[in-house]
């Protein structure tokens, strides 16, 4: 669609400004990490020698890193979605005083700033006198991830016929049966959506692990932090950076072509 | 709902299932979020302690010493901060969500793509990439000198304005979702008829679309306000000691003093200052009794 043509001009070419503002600062980072200047101010050619350095010995506590963070996300988002799910048809299901409570706890963690949920955690994890490991780092993951993936559900069970439990039940089913046969299947959209989610906003996270975390258990986003402090390792995070947003890309891809190809093949 | 809900035979539940299905849930953030929080308003009537954390018995030192002189201006800066940053990226979202809402399905899938994948990236990954561009030594400022935008001793980075700009490039995703979403379910023939009656399309977007999406915009102001007022990350990397924010004195009295009340009583002052949008939203949203999960638009 081009400018000149489209029938909304003013939203089209705002939305073309907001686009380049989006996406100009990432693409000067992915030319920066083929740059062979250090300081990414001029151009002094290409150069592949940051992701030489990201792949040698020296970046050995990158991948670490990294592997500490997925370690910590899968776990998040695996608890977050089995509470998250049990929360959300609670929530659906009654609508007493207590669940009134309840959706106040689901709700205030998505509001509540950051800062805030790791600066009380931190406390509370010394104050109980817990070594700060990466459970504790989990833990603390799970409770900023589980209201998402409640939200998520919640919005899959708005059209969901209740009255289909009892049709399982009446056909035989026991209660295990129909959660495990009924519900969960067709709230699976849903679970997985929040799951996902759940396993980006953990991945992703630094404030809540930065208050959170003990001595040594440096996830992705920490060791990032931390390398953004010495100029020196700046190409390397550019290098980084860049094969992050590739993985990201293609994820993203993947994951929205995915429901189109299930409509082709159904 | 509700009466389906009540029906006299319960299908998955004893006499106590509610309860029972109920506390995973209400237990975990209880113990790991309602209990911290309160802990932190306590923690902030404590003395600190000698050598860091706090000591036992109650004092109003650590509010006393939130009106030390420097304070008050942190505060105002995180307001004003995160209020214009907030205008601004409502004002990007409203076009782009516009757009998003009147497109044809597959240009709008290509576009909500392209507006969803930086919201995916690495957080800390795009608050530096504007590091790396506004850095002292890097092109931009190099080329906005040339042209005579800037003076030769201008800096880029470490003042509010760097501050508010990387806020609003963090946030205004969390702008145009809401208003996407709300502009998804608007009847944009409502529009047209307010064209064929002599309006013109400045201000049929004005007075037709802007108030028809009402609802996503309130959506989007919680989601922009909220993680500004408690931005820690960007004010640190690129806002230097000109942009501070409270964010950043909250780390810096747990991290660099250890005087958990100082922190504690700043925690709670952050948390007042955000609780007033949170709860006008809540409020809002129960008087208008949405299904619960709807209102929040948000986040994808």
């Amino acid at each position: 669609m081009t400018l000149a043509r489209s029938r909304h001009p003013y939203a089209t070419f705002a939305t073309a400004l907001a686009l380049v503002f989006l996406y100009f600062p990432i693409l000067v980072l992915v030319l920066n990490s083929f740059n062979a200047s250090r300081y990414g101010a001029t151009w002094e050619g290409w150069s592949f020698q940051w992701y030489r350095i990201l792949f040698s010995a020296h970046s050995r506590d990158i991948w670490e890193a990294l592997q500490r963070s997925v370690i910590v996300a899968t776990f998040a988002s695996v608890v977050s979605m089995v509470l998250g799910t049990g929360a959300a048809w609670v929530l659906h299901r009654y609508r007493t005083r207590l669940q009134q409570a309840h959706f106040g706890l689901i709700y205030l963690p998505i509001v509540a700033p950051d800062v805030l949920m790791g600066i009380s955690l931190a406390i509370f994890f010394v104050a109980l006198d817990v070594e700060r490991n990466l459970t504790a780092i989990t833990v603390a993951h799970i409770t900023f991830c589980m209201s998402y993936v409640s939200l998520a559900v919640l919005s899959r069970l708005q059209d969901f016929d209740l009255s289909i439990v009892d049709a399982a039940r009446d056909l035989g089913a026991n209660r295990w049966k129909a959660v495990w046969l009924v519900i969960v299947p067709l709230l699976a959209p849903g679970i997985l959506a929040g799951g996902l989610l759940a396993f980006t906003l953990s991945i992703d996270d630094f404030v809540i692990t930065f208050f959170v975390k003990g001595v040594g258990s440096d996830t992705l986003p920490l060791k990032i932090y931390g390398m953004t402090k010495h100029t020196k390792e700046m190409p390397v995070i550019n290098a980084l950076s860049t094969l992050l947003l590739t993985f990201t890309f293609a994820i993203v891809w993947w994951v929205q072509r995915l429901p189109r190809a299930r409509a082709g093949a159904a | 709902m509700s009466e389906k809900a009540s029906a006299k035979k319960p299908a998955l539940h004893g006499r106590y299932g509610e309860w029972w299905q109920t506390a995973p849930s209400f237990g975990w953030l209880l113990f790991f979020f309602a209990v911290p929080t309160v802990l932190i308003i306590i923690m902030s009537f404590r003395p600190a302690g000698d050598y860091g954390g706090f000591a036992k018995g109650w004092s109003l030192k650590a509010w006393i010493e939130l009106g030390h002189p420097s304070y008050p201006m942190i505060v105002w800066r995180t307001i004003w901060l995160s209020l214009v940053a907030t205008v601004i990226c409502i004002g990007m979202g409203l076009p782009v969500g516009y757009l998003l809402g009147r497109a044809e399905p597959k240009f709008r899938a290509v576009l909500l793509l392209l507006v969803v994948v930086p919201f995916w990236t690495n957080f800390l990954i795009r608050v530096y990439a504007w590091k790396v561009l506004l850095h002292p030594a890097g092109f931009l400022r190099h080329f906005l000198i040339s042209i005579g935008v800037i003076g030769d001793d201008t800096l880029l980075l470490y003042n509010e304005w760097a501050v508010l700009l990387v806020m609003v490039y963090a946030y205004v995703p969390f702008a145009i979702l809401p208003i996407y979403a709300a502009a998804e379910k608007f009847d944009f023939s409502l529009m047209d008829a307010a064209r064929d009656l002599g309006a013109s399309s400045i201000q049929a977007f004005w007075l037709v679309f802007v108030p028809g999406v009402q609802r996503g915009l309130m959506a989007a102001v919680v989601m922009v306000l909220i993680p500004s007022l408690g931005s820690y990350v960007i004010p640190e990397l690129v806002g230097g000691p000109a942009g501070e924010m409270i964010g950043n004195k909250i780390a810096q009295r747990v991290f660099v003093d250890r005087n958990w009340p100082h922190a504690a009583a700043l925690a709670t002052l952050l948390m007042l200052v955000t609780l007033l949008p949170v709860a006008f939203a809540y409020l809002q949203g129960r008087r208008e009794s949405v299904p619960s999960g709807e209102k929040k638009g948000g986040r994808p």
